[in-house]
């Protein structure tokens, strides 16, 4: 029988909750890396024990944590004293250095972007806020950066290169940070292409590249911002999140700082589908395991009001790839709600009935086991949530 | 021996409980004292310094002797007191916040 493992990532530590395929009873295992943020956490595809984590502090800078024992254990890769003898006598150490690449062979670097003044600004390396194993390899693993940049590791996070060619882009000097920095927060593999990777940046927008990271073009075309001064610009746009159901990699799914789009042309072009929702602003989006027209948003207020309408908790399913909205609210608080749910702490597992995740920034992490028809709480008062992901294990 | 005392976060980091001791020889400095930190604990490189310009960060403080020490030169020679061991030499998050 399956089980579940929900990986949740918090401003003060990691926390593990399991459970049998039933999901009624979940055990918790943590915090792990307490007192630090913890971005992201997630596990490879190719073997779920693999698990990276993405530890950050404003004052200790950026740490690449790996487990290889399903969350059990965890070690900086490339740390262990074998490892560590290089010719100088001094550890290499380098999980943890994430630095732009400036040489010439390797595109056409950018060493500035547009800062909230009007100037251009250097980029410079903040944290690591997403990050996405390889299909593939277990070693092989990117990472979403702060300022925005697109790194890989082929080393299972002993070392990390740029793919210059992301910032290289002509458009790299217009991008700008949203109010959360200029991050780069998603990254979609396509299951049928092993050279084509979606990514998206706020406020940028969304990229693809076609040759495994190379080369990248923007893909906002159908894209409305009112937030910048051509609401139809190329680049610009404060993209919250993109999703992608692995069986139709053309279609994608995206809940912007407002609209909820879509593309059925790998992004080429995007239409809204916010319908009927409350509101279109938000942050996560994600894609019923098995229904690929399934897809759910939680609508938050406004962009200076992070809470949900009304102050009741709703997420809204959509059974059609968006117009046509439902509300799913059995089990969530339907008054005095007042939390955000960030645009990576949302998930899906891939049991029948598929099971639907979210964490909020109050501290409670909700599932549903039947598709989001009723929900419960499976752990609350846990540090603001940041990230949900979600393994279905044998 | 030299004493060195990391902030809670750091020691959680690196597995260890209490003062960092080090033996080191000729000139004491803070580049030569973090060099030998970073090499006894190499997953703490790049959380005091930068991994690539080597310059403090910013919310990283240096203090020794009941001074602070942060904006001294790496290179400058640390007080007798740090390199004898009778006082530790502390590496500080620095408060912030509320």
């Amino acid at each position: 029988m399956s089980n579940v493992r929900v990986l949740v990532g918090t401003r003060k530590g990691a926390f593990i909750l399991t459970s049998d395929g039933a999901r009624k009873r979940w055990k918790v295992s943590g915090p792990h890396f307490a007192g630090w943020e913890i971005y992201h956490i997630k596990g490879s595809p190719v073997n779920p024990d693999r698990i990276y984590a993405s530890q950050t502090s404003a004052w200790f800078g950026q740490i690449i944590q790996r487990s290889d024992d399903g969350g059990k254990t965890w070690n900086t890769p490339g740390s262990s004293p074998e490892e560590l003898q290089s010719s100088d006598g001094m550890p290499k150490a380098e999980s943890n250095k994430f630095v732009y690449d400036a040489s010439p062979e390797t595109g056409k670097p950018i060493t500035t972007h547009q800062w909230y003044d009007g100037t251009q600004h250097p980029w410079e390396f903040k944290r690591v806020w997403h990050l996405e194993p390889s299909l593939y390899d277990p070693d092989h693993v990117y990472a979403g950066v702060e300022d925005a940049a697109i790194f890989e590791s082929k080393d299972g996070g002993k070392s990390w290169q740029e793919l210059a060619g992301l910032r290289g882009s002509d458009t790299g000097p217009k991008w700008q940070p949203g109010a959360g920095g200029m991050c780069l927060h998603t990254i979609l593999l396509d299951p049928k292409d092993p050279q084509r990777i979606y990514i998206a940046i706020s406020a940028a927008g969304a990229f693809r590249t076609e040759d495994g990271g190379k080369t990248w073009k923007p893909i906002n075309r159908g894209l409305h911002s009112q937030y910048i001064p051509d609401p139809n610009a190329e680049v610009g746009h404060c993209v919250h999140r993109i999703a992608m159901h692995p069986s139709r990699p053309n279609t994608l799914f995206m809940q912007k700082h407002w609209d909820v789009m879509r593309s059925d042309d790998a992004g080429g072009s995007w239409h809204e589908v916010s319908g009927n929702l409350p509101s279109d602003f938000g942050f996560p989006i994600d894609v019923h395991a098995h229904e690929p027209e399934t897809i759910y948003v939680v609508p938050i207020k406004s962009d200076s009001e992070h809470y949900p309408p009304s102050g009741r908790l709703r997420v809204y399913r959509s059974r059609t790839g968006g117009n046509d909205w439902e509300a799913l609210t059995k089990g969530l608080p339907q008054r005095n709600c007042y939390v955000n749910v960030l645009r990576d702490a949302m998930s899906v597992d891939s049991l029948e009935p598929c099971g639907i995740y979210f964490g909020t920034t109050g501290g409670q992490v909700y599932a549903s086991v039947d598709a989001g028809d009723k929900w419960k709480s499976i752990v609350r008062d846990l540090p603001a949530v940041l990230s949900v992901e979600v393994q279905t294990v044998q | 021996m030299i004493r060195v005392i990391l902030p809670p976060n750091l020691r959680t980091l690196a597995h260890i409980e209490g003062e960092v001791e080090l033996q080191l020889n000729g000139t004491l400095t803070q580049r030569s004292l973090l060099d030998a930190v970073e090499a006894k604990y190499p997953m703490l490189r790049g959380t005091m310094r930068d991994q690539v310009t080597q310059v403090r960060r910013p919310m990283v403080r240096f203090f020794a002797c009941g001074e602070d020490l942060s904006h001294e030169s790496p290179d400058a020679p640390l007080p007798h007191a740090i390199a004898n061991g009778a006082e530790p030499f502390l590496i500080i998050g620095a408060i912030a916040g509320g």
